[in-house]
């Protein structure tokens, strides 16, 4: 794993001159750029600290005149919304689908990277094919598979299919495993450990930067995930948070209520920035040694 | 040399390793491409048992409209918001890779957003563009141009939705940042001393450094592009007057809102062979015109 290239990020060594007259347009254009790509974000959260005709008011204010902290409650306590309800079922998706995927993951990749075995390589380049396998064009066969098994309505068909380990992960994970030197292993054998005492007991706790990455990952996949959960869940409350606050667009209010919208928003932005916020590093490593974003 | 006995045991411990994504290969990758290929012969509603009909599905979607508009639709968005993202990123990585104050904040604040996707995005972008008291509009009505009825207008849905796409580059911008570092300064310094200009040294030193980076992030691009979904499911409804009725959304409508899984998996199919043969091609190409590290076996 290029630790090395993932640390500081280090600018192409020039030789100790002025500041060149182009560092000084890149710089301007990136400061504009930068300004572009935040605004939404303050609009989000001026939006949802306003009252819904301050909302509507051209041109928008940047700073609400009256704070409107109600708008919050409403969506826990309105029971139209069932907000907080949304909100449970999406946490114990998104932890359910940690679990699973950082556990089996890192039990299969293990395998990959520790043993060699008649069509291993085969199978591994099937790993890495299913990288590319949309997800609709399986959509349907695997929705008539769980609606057989009588799990339609239920979270399970959102979880269950975590357990048997994600390709993208799998690689990731395979990547570290075999930069473990072979003579901790060999150690490991002469000290008697089993071979799942070698993964549980030696791999594990040494990769707990690159599990924290896969965990981030998995979990954020599963927060921002609305397809699968359209496809399963008929009733409001068994909604997760993206179809609960899609639904809120189309429901009986008389005006969108885009001041209660961007406070459901910004609280279902809330993990991520959370995450991002004490595991910036994992981010940064995440999207480049996998490529996904 | 190790004893067959010792191979035999090893390869034990390999497929005892590995059978939790062999099961799941099977059972939620391999069967369902095999059973949707099955179903896309037959005209399937779920109540009644799937009833085998040839191509019909498929000579059914050779003559429909709206199956070739919705291949209009996302091959739009594709081929002009993969490769301007592509581009942008690759430009905003350039510049961030330059030694200028802030490099960290740039970063941090370009792609963030690319870490908020979903519906939060889709919402927060339909407010953004909301005709009357939205953020656009607003900063547009400071030109001096008149506001715009984005979604609620064909003419500009769509672009409403690519320059949505834009708020994502952040996390391909990392990517190019990452491969952009890794370019041996070393190189850089020989070009400058063999009186290369900066767009030449990007041409023939940097670019094809980084051109694997390059070639994923366009196959991820197109892949992704391929199967947007949630925007149209959220704010359009592929409205209006279908300009964004994307591929996915119409398979999602033909299947679950029209109950036609067997006409909707006929469509699978071809978004699979679509994805693969795509993907192929670039490949094939690739090895062309792609410098890997370390040169290539013939």
């Amino acid at each position: 794993m290029s630790e090395v290239a993932l640390a500081k990020q280090q600018p192409v060594r020039r030789k100790k001159t002025k500041i060149e007259f182009a560092s000084i347009v890149g710089f301007l254009i990136l400061l504009i750029v930068t300004i572009a790509m935040i605004m939404p974000l303050g609009f989000m959260l001026s939006t949802s600290l306003k009252t819904t005709k301050e909302m509507l008011v051209f041109p928008p204010t940047v700073i609400p005149k009256h704070f409107a902290w109600d708008n919050f409650k409403e969506l826990f306590v309105n029971e139209e919304i069932k907000f907080g309800r949304q909100y449970l079922n999406s946490i114990i998706v998104a932890i359910a689908t940690v679990i699973g995927t950082v556990f089996s993951s890192s039990f299969v990749a293990f395998g990959f990277a520790r043993y060699k075995a008649k069509g291993s390589q085969f199978l591994f380049v099937l790993v890495l094919s299913t990288l590319m396998l949309p997800y609709p064009a399986i959509m349907i066969p695997q929705f008539l598979l769980f609606t057989k098994l009588g799990l339609h309505d239920s979270l399970l068909p959102l979880i269950l299919p975590s357990f048997f380990a994600s390709a993208y992960m799998i690689f990731l994970l395979k990547q570290f495993f075999t930069s473990i030197p072979n003579e901790l292993y060999d150690a490991g054998r002469i000290d008697g450990c089993k071979e799942i005492r070698l993964y549980w007991n030696l791999t594990l706790p040494l990769s707990g930067p690159v599990i924290a990455t896969v965990a981030i990952f998995s979990f954020i996949w599963s927060w921002n995930d609305l397809l699968a959960p359209v496809l399963y869940l008929d009733s409001q409350e068994n909604f997760t948070l993206p179809i609960g606050m899609a639904a809120m667009l189309s429901s009986k209010f008389r005006i969108a209520p885009w001041n209660l919208m961007m406070a459901a928003s910004l609280l279902s932005v809330l993990p991520i920035i959370v995450l991002f916020s004490i595991a910036q590093r994992r981010f940064v490593q995440g999207i480049v040694l996998t490529g996904i974003k | 040399m190790k004893s067959t006995r010792e191979s035999r045991r090893e390869g034990r411990w390999f497929y005892f390793f590995i059978s939790p994504w062999l099961i799941g290969f099977i059972v939620f990758a391999l069967f369902p491409v095999l059973a949707s290929l099955y179903y896309s012969f037959t005209e399937y509603d779920i109540i009644h048992a799937p009833e085998f009909i040839g191509f019909g599905n498929y000579n059914e979607l050779f003559h429909d409209e709206q199956f070739w508009n919705s291949v209009k639709v996302t091959l739009k968005y594709t081929f002009i918001s993969v490769p301007l993202t592509l581009f942008l990123s690759l430009v905003f990585a350039m510049l961030i890779n330059q030694k200028i104050p802030f490099r960290g904040i740039f970063r941090t604040a370009m792609y963030f957003p690319s870490m908020i996707s979903g519906v939060s995005m889709a919402l927060l972008w339909f407010w953004v563009f909301n005709p009357q008291a939205g953020l656009f509009n607003y900063g547009l009505s400071l030109f001096g141009i008149d506001p715009i009825h984005w979604f609620l207008d064909e003419k500009y849905a769509m672009w409403a939705l690519i320059i949505m796409s834009f708020w994502g580059l952040g996390g391909g911008m990392l990517i190019f940042l990452a491969g952009l570092q890794g370019v041996p300064a070393h190189l850089l310094e020989a070009a400058k001393l063999d009186g290369a200009g900066r767009l030449r040294t990007f041409w023939n030193v940097t670019f094809p450094l980084i051109s694997p980076v390059f070639l994923f992030q366009l196959i991820i691009g197109l892949i992704e592009s391929f199967q947007v979904f949630t925007q149209a499911y959220t704010i359009t409804q592929g409205g209006p007057n279908y300009s964004t009725w994307f591929y996915v959304y119409n398979i999602y409508i033909n299947a679950f809102k029209n109950f036609r899984y067997g006409y909707a998996s006929a469509m699978s199919w071809i978004l699979l062979i679509a994805v693969t043969v795509i993907t192929f091609v670039i490949m094939k190409l690739s090895n062309r015109y792609v410098y890997y590290e370390g040169g290539r076996e013939r």
